[in-house]
């Protein structure tokens, strides 16, 4: 049977609807689903936002070390730690937990297309990394008395926002190669080194030399980079140098899942 | 001997009306895991329009997962045609609907919030209220998915396989773990799915339920076809000896007797016999005439009982030949 051309787009774009609806409608779910998972809510949350008020309100009282405000300046290392924890617990372990029930071949046996729901995840987990960049800045202000201009809040969620992907890519892979029942457990020994040694507790030039070489392999260093230039704070290289830190990193990890989606295709 | 009103089998053939092909052709199908499990040998089969066809296996990992139909994990060899396409392509994806055997799905959604999403795929879902009757889920639409029973998280996954208004459904053991009341309602509802024209395919290890539900049967040992054929056909083909035609007469005479085995072979109309510790089972082309004999060559015989074939014989009698030959 042949079909004019006409309706041949006409398919195409109500099957691009469909997907867009069920994208949203995907999004919209995931995030209520884990708003109201109180464990995951309150710890992916609560985690960063203790971290700086320990170490960034309470330690460092109205602390400047020369020009820079220290709340201000551990407000970029908190923001990208509470971000890499929103895609890695997020997406990472809730794929790994979906993997193991066998949610995962149900929604493969449906009609719904798993781009979809990987960027309905991926913005879900945006979604979390966006409040808690808003409770660090808010406690910063109100509590450190940090002063923020709109540009630079702009620019911060605005990194959040892309940010969550190389993460996300993370939390993917580990999704498909670790096996569900050591996935948290896995998931903090990546979310805590990583955090460390890319400087975001500890800024980067107290950190040990050796260290501080290392760190530009961490994704964790690239994002604090680039989220202190937003701030307006010097750091190591420009933003355009610290990009391909970032995609070289989503593109390993995007490989590494598809390795394992195959490998795991060949076994199920 | 029990109580349970049989679904009536059709006389003729419920697809004979249909002149279009069938709605599931699985071709030589043979799945081969990597770990060289052998789950589906050279199954070939075609489901029609409102038929409903169950596949009964001997252990849990050799009966045919719906995954290995729907190419999801694509057979080793062989082809699989759902309304004509692949099962990988959404094309055949949005004409059917899957239930497996996993009581989890994301606790923290609400059931409505569920069937929601999954209507979503499909272009013409079914009737959000026709869905809730249908499983039954009334009573609990507004819960957390986390806070139901067993048998209420089994409704609901039910609920999202029919949630397209698919054509073809599978159900991967639908009433495990189900009560006596629930089973009879879902037996109930899946054989007014198939009355409406859509295609039922079951993978189930409840004898009884193959037997209620089923026009046709096929029993798979060790991923291999050894059984086809509507439940009466089975029943029979259990207790046949190779090479006698089918019978319709065939009984099945259960007693307490001392008589040795080799004598009860020699009884007229006694084609299998079976002794087991004094208890006696045979099996009778003649059953008349095979009890006249029993009854004048014992006279301290008791505990006697004559009944048709079962299911469950010919299942047994299937599944456990070494050399079954695949038909």
């Amino acid at each position: 049977m042949s079909s004019a051309p006409i309706t041949q787009s006409a398919i195409y774009i109500s099957a691009f609807k469909r997907d867009l609806s069920i994208f949203l409608r995907e999004a919209r779910y995931e995030f209520i689903r884990l708003l109201r998972t109180r464990s995951f809510a309150l710890s992916i949350i609560g985690f960063p936002v203790v971290f700086y008020i320990f170490f960034g309100l309470v330690m460092n009282r109205g602390g400047h070390i020369g020009s820079i405000s220290v709340p201000k300046y551990m407000l970029a290392g908190y923001a990208v730690f509470g971000m890499v924890g929103a895609a890695l617990f997020g997406i990472g372990v809730g794929l790994a937990g979906e993997l193991a029930a066998g949610w995962l071949e149900l929604k493969r046996a449906s009609p719904m297309s798993p781009l979809a729901y990987l960027l309905a995840k991926c913005c879900s987990a945006i979604a979390f990394g966006i409040i808690i960049v808003s409770i660090l800045i808010f406690l910063g202000i109100t509590v450190g008395h940090i002063s923020l201009i709109l540009p630079e809040y702009l620019r911060m969620i605005a990194l959040t926002v892309v940010g969550v992907v190389p993460f996300a890519c993370m939390g993917m892979a580990m999704a498909l190669v670790v096996p569900f029942s050591s996935a948290p457990g896995i998931a903090n020994m990546i979310y805590l080194p990583m955090s460390f040694c890319g400087g975001l507790w500890i800024p980067i030039m107290f950190l040990p030399r050796l260290l501080q070489k290392f760190a530009a392999l961490l994704p964790t260093y690239h994002l604090s980079q680039m989220m202190l230039n937003s701030l307006g704070y010097a750091s190591t290289g420009s933003n355009t140098s610290h990009w391909p830190g970032l995609v070289g990193f989503a593109l390993i990890m995007l490989g590494i899942a598809a390795i394992a989606f195959r490998r795991l295709e060949q076994t199920s | 001997m029990t109580a349970v009103p049989k679904y009536p089998e059709p006389a003729t053939s419920p697809i004979a009306a249909e002149p279009v092909g069938a709605v599931a052709l699985l071709n030589n199908i043979t799945k081969r895991y990597a770990n060289g499990v052998l789950a589906l040998d050279s199954l070939s089969l075609a489901i029609g329009r409102s038929e409903i066809v169950a596949l009964l296996g001997r252990t849990e990992r050799v009966r045919p997962q719906p995954s290995s139909c729907h190419g999801l994990s694509s057979p080793t060899v062989g082809t699989v045609r759902i309304v004509g396409a692949d099962p990988r392509q959404t094309a055949a994806r949005l004409r059917t609907g899957v239930m497996l055997q996993m009581g989890k799905a994301p606790e923290m959604l609400r059931v409505r919030e569920h069937i929601e999403l999954f209507r979503g795929y499909y272009p013409n879902p079914m009737l959000y209220r026709d869905i809730l009757e249908v499983a039954g889920l009334e009573a609990i639409e507004a819960r957390m998915f986390g806070q139901l029973s067993d048998g209420q998280k089994q409704r609901v996954l039910f609920a999202l396989a029919l949630a397209g208004d698919p054509d073809l459904i599978f159900l991967d053991e639908p009433t495990v773990g189900f009560d006596i009341h629930a089973r009879r309602g879902m037996w109930a509802q899946i054989r007014s799915l198939a009355a409406r024209g859509k295609t039922v395919l079951l993978t189930t290890h409840y004898l009884e339920e193959a037997d209620a539900l089923a026009h046709r049967i096929i029993v798979i040992n060790k991923g291999r076809v050894v059984g086809a054929g509507t439940p009466t056909e089975i029943k029979s083909l259990g207790s046949r000896a190779p090479g006698a035609s089918a019978s319709h007469g065939l009984k099945i005479i259960r007693c307490a007797t001392t008589l040795p085995t080799l004598s009860l072979l020699s009884i007229p109309g006694v084609i299998r016999a079976q002794n087991n510790d004094n208890l006696v089972t045979l099996t009778s082309t003649q059953p008349e005439s095979t009890l006249r004999e029993l009854l004048a060559l014992d006279q301290t015989l008791h505990s006697l009982e004559v009944r048709s074939p079962a299911l469950e014989d010919a299942f047994l009698a299937l599944t456990s030949q070494r050399q079954s030959p695949p038909l």
